[in-house]
């Protein structure tokens, strides 16, 4: 039987505020274990959550970039439910009015098709602290430096068919958060987790399977694997007559492996009501189009423009758009060369190849746009030839010189298009190479186009890069003809 | 100086008749000497207290003393206390020291006022007489066989034997004005969001309010006008303007329209209440004001409506009391959920234990709808009820409670309990403030006139209060206790 799989995602996106979202305890990453916890984030008695408006404004822009609904007033409601780090007994969410309405995700599948992915809401919420099971002798440690912190959970629709859609949508998610700088979307350091739920039915079947959902993935490979995982655990299990139970299941890296956590049956009432401790959030229009007013162009947008109107073809419209600082670091090579497709090609060829060697990110490139601009409008006004411009490029990257000018200069880079000069190396060439030469002479014409790259290696090596390829070539074929 | 009213003692301190130290080694000598009988505080903090007494004397000599400098006061015991122990009468907290202040407490000390301690209350503020604290029942200083009334007992009975001059009380269902009414002194519970609930140990959320407990209104009005205000760390305080509370305490009444709510007149009020409310409801006829029968419909459905409110809120404010991070830890906890059943099981008293079952189960999958929902549908009613009554009327009078104090066990059973509440509850569900005033007495039990006013009317209520007790001298009477003793 042919099976096809369902996927829906819920994204928690810790948000990128000074302050925790009902207390003014500082959100950095990394202190002491509970020095950033104040009284309201411990939930001593009396204390009282207040709202951080710039949590709900990150909220609210993150809803206009996905195009969604942002209702008129949006409710705090308390999860009620018992656990060691979770300071005040609940969870301040919301469940019945969130902030976020229905929205829309497009994806780029790998052959540059595009899907639209619907968003069913998105909320606000705060996230618990953190149990620490280690290193204390039978005991737990609890560090509630993380309580508080503001979360935005993004819920999709179950409209992902495949691991590889559900890496999409996340990376999309991933993107247009960082472009709106609403989060650091940093992965390592729990800023993006998500849970995924994971269902498979016979295709043409329009009924869902009985889904299982994998808590707190947090890499995009974590989400693929585990998708793989789940996705083949449930039809074995259904091809061998059993039956898919609704559980949450925890995705284990080390073993490749899901495991059940817990069934429905164990799971919690979690007594939601409203928290009548903060009133109802209430938008005005106004505030609303003003934080649209601010919205930077988004990730979808920029491909399209990336495609339409610099002419960039849509795998790399697509690569460059996909994130802010590879974007911004394009646009600047390609203000700075004037030429997009030349930039293109240098972003994701050279720099890219080298942050990927030394695992950096664009943001720590050892080159900056500036330079590679001034480098790439060298190449395009052929001051220098491509072999001489990666040296240029090394060159930078290792800190030899400050500008690719200086660079140039100074090991003497220039492009020699001279005919004389060139002549005068062809000359010598050809005199140390008698053996060759007769070996080309007296071959057959069709094969003389492959054995004179032998000849312009030697005057490319004896220009020390510099020779203009082309003249190189024809004057060769000139000189070479018996 | 125990008998003087708070304003008395304010004009005392001011003339320099006496210290605010003088005043101070007073009531805390009379506490030592006469708490033992009444058990109305749970912590004396003496030492502080003459500390902060000699600090008001110096702000005083410097020129710079406020009207409420060197005044003592006590602080029921579920506002939190920077380095006092903060119990809620409950043993979840007797070994709870708050590491930071309330507002209303903070308020109060830049003030220039003296806390002379902390009050006994009913558990977590459960209860209608004072007998569900850890640290034993209080009694009626007007008859120790009679409870004081709660939640807000201690306060109620420190006042009235004259071992504070005030005190701050809270009210979620009847908790200041009941225990004014049973130990014959003045309450006011404020509008909800006229004063802070910050660090104000939550009961029900949405219908704390704490608020000043006194000899007069006056004294009360003198106290709001200190705690009231908006506070940035309590997002349910109104940013509304203060206003001066005794500008129009001398306002003339002539002209006040005065509602009698039919349905606080029926049946299951003791008849000799009622007779003292009705005289004081001719002294105001007596002052220009007028008399009108009036309805609010569904007073019925108040005390259910409460009852699925106030413990849905409860059960979760009260879950943070867990062993984790304060409070009472069982010993040896097996593993983490050990740990949670057995310090609660300890910790909490079987009201408490009670309200936290009814909310849960209100609030739990399936009847969510059926109660919680229903319930504020309810309140929407309720308050409905008041805004219409005062289309028609400026201030609504009645009974603060059915009967005069009970004797100290009567009330065995929780519903008999619950019905003492019946005329403050809907109070608080429509979030009006509400003042009960000393209008008698029953044998030797005072008895309560509680008067109702718009939101935020506060200024009205403690004028109209202020007026009765020019006209009367119930607020004057002090029960025999202890004066064989000053």
């Amino acid at each position: 039987m042919q099976w096809e799989t369902v996927i829906g995602l819920e994204v928690h996106v810790q948000l990128a505020t000074q302050s925790k979202i009902f207390s003014g305890a500082s959100t950095a990453f990394g202190a002491a274990p509970n020095t950033q916890a104040c009284a309201v984030d411990l939930g001593l008695p009396g204390v009282l959550p207040v709202l951080n408006e710039s949590a709900v404004a990150m909220a609210v822009q993150f809803g206009l970039g996905i195009n969604a609904e942002i209702p008129e007033v949006s409710v705090f409601d308390r999860k009620n439910y018992f656990y060691a780090d979770l300071p005040k007994g609940y969870q301040t969410s919301q469940m019945y009015h969130p902030i976020v309405g229905p929205g829309e995700v497009e994806i780029v599948l790998g052959d540059d098709r595009t899907k639209r992915i619907r968003v069913h809401h998105a909320h606000l919420e705060e996230d618990a602290g953190k149990s620490l099971h280690e290193d204390y002798h039978g005991m737990s440690g609890i560090d509630l430096n993380r309580a508080g912190t503001p979360l935005l959970e993004i819920v999709s629709e179950p409209d992902m068919r495949s691991a590889a859609e559900a890496v999409a949508y996340l990376r999309a998610i991933h993107a247009i958060v960082t472009y709106l700088g609403v989060s650091d979307g940093n992965m390592a350091e729990g800023s993006m987790r998500c849970d995924v739920n994971v269902s498979v039915r016979p295709e043409g079947q329009s009924a869902f399977g009985t889904r299982a959902e994998i808590k707190n993935v947090n890499s995009f490979r974590f989400v693929e694997r585990a998708i793989a995982f789940e996705v083949e655990r449930q039809i074995e299990l259904i091809e061998d007559g059993g039956q898919v139970v609704q559980e949450t299941r925890l995705y284990d890296p080390e073993l490749d492996e899901t495991r059940s956590m817990r069934t429905k049956e164990e799971a919690n009432d979690y007594r939601y009501f409203p928290c009548p401790d903060l009133l109802p959030v209430v938008l005005d229009r106004a505030y609303v189009d003003h934080l649209r007013s601010t919205l930077p162009e988004l990730p979808a947008e920029k491909r399209a423009r990336f495609e339409n109107e610099l002419g960039l073809s849509a795998y790399d419209a697509g690569v460059l758009s996909s994130s802010r600082p590879m974007a911004e670091y394009f646009e600047a090579v390609k203000e700075v060369c004037g030429d997009a497709k030349l930039a293109a090609n240098w972003v994701q060829g050279e720099l890219s190849g080298q942050l990927n060697r030394e695992n950096l990110s664009i943001a720590d490139s050892l080159v900056t746009a500036q330079q590679l601009g001034e480098l790439v409008s060298r190449v395009k006004d052929e001051t220098i030839n491509g072999k001489a411009a990666k040296q240029v490029f090394a060159a930078l990257w290792n800190g030899e010189g400050d500008s690719a000018d200086a660079i140039i200069e100074a090991k003497g880079l220039k492009q020699v298009t001279d005919t004389g000069a060139i002549e005068a190396m062809i000359d010598e060439v050809i005199a140390e190479s008698p053996v060759q030469v007769a070996q080309y002479q007296d071959a057959d014409p069709d094969k003389r186009g492959k054995m004179i790259g032998y000849f312009v290696g030697q005057v490319m090596k004896a220009s020390r890069g510099t020779a203009n390829p082309q003249q190189v070539n024809a004057l060769l074929k000139q000189k070479l003809a018996p | 100086m125990h008998d003087k009213t708070l304003t008395e003692l304010a004009a005392g301190l001011s003339a320099g008749d006496f210290s605010s130290r003088e005043l101070t080694d007073h009531f805390l000598g009379r506490i030592e000497r006469l708490d033992g009988e009444i058990n109305s505080f749970i912590t004396v903090t003496a030492e502080q207290a003459q500390a902060s007494a000699d600090a008001a004397d110096a702000t005083r000599r410097q020129g710079d003393a406020g009207p409420l400098n060197g005044l003592p006061l006590a602080l029921k015991d579920l506002f939190c206390t920077q380095g006092v122990r903060t119990s809620c009468g409950s043993r979840m907290l007797d070994n709870f020291v708050s590491p930071y202040d309330a507002t209303l407490v903070e308020r109060l000390a830049a003030a220039g006022t003296v806390s002379l301690g902390k009050t006994n209350m009913d558990e977590f503020a459960m209860g209608s007489s004072n007998e569900s604290s850890y640290y034993g029942p209080v009694k009626n200083p007007w008859d120790l066989a009679a409870v004081p009334g709660g939640s807000s007992g201690g306060s109620a009975a420190a006042v009235a034997a004259g071992l504070t001059p005030a005190a701050l009380g809270t009210d979620t269902g009847g908790s200041i004005r009941q225990p004014a009414a049973f130990c014959g002194i003045t309450g006011l519970k404020p509008t909800y969001g006229r004063v802070s609930r910050y660090g104000m140990v939550a009961y029900a959320s949405s219908l704390d309010q704490g608020g000043p407990m006194a000899r007069s209104a006056e004294d009360c009005a003198l106290l709001l006008g200190a705690i009231a205000g908006h506070d940035p760390r309590d997002s349910t305080s109104v940013t509304r303007g203060v206003p001066d509370y005794q500008a129009e305490l001398n306002a003339p009444l002539a002209g006040l329209r005065i509602g009698l709510p039919r349905e606080y007149f029926g049946e299951g009020l003791d008849p000799d209440v009622e007779a003292a409310v009705r005289e004081a409801i001719r002294v105001y006829e007596s002052l220009g004001a007028s008399v009108q029968d009036i309805s609010l419909p569904h007073t019925n459905l108040a005390i259910p409506a409460y009852y699925v409110i106030a413990p849905a809120e409860a059960s979760s404010n009260l879950s943070r009391f867990d062993g984790v991070r304060f409070g009472h830890r069982c010993e040896n906890p097996s593993d983490l959920i050990d740990l949670y059943k057995r310090s609660r099981a300890e910790g909490f008293g079987s009201e408490v234990k009670r309200r936290i079952l009814m909310g849960t189960h209100t609030l739990s999958e399936g009847f969510f709808d059926a109660y919680y929902k229903k319930a504020q549908q309810v309140r929407r009613l309720i308050r409905q009820d008041f805004l219409d009554a005062f289309d028609e009327v400026d201030v609504l009078m009645g009974p603060a409670a059915p009967t005069p104090a009970f004797d100290l066990g009567a009330n065995k059973d929780p519903l008999s309990m619950y019905l003492q509440d019946i005329y403050t509850i809907a109070i608080n569900l429509a979030g009006i403030p509400g003042i009960s005033v000393p209008a008698g007495f029953v044998g030797q039990r005072p008895t309560g006139l509680q008067i109702l006013g718009p939101h935020f009317a506060e200024s009205q209520l403690l004028n109209v209060a202020h007026q009765f007790q020019q006209a009367t001298d119930w607020h004057l009477k002090r029960p025999s206790f202890g004066e064989e003793n000053s």
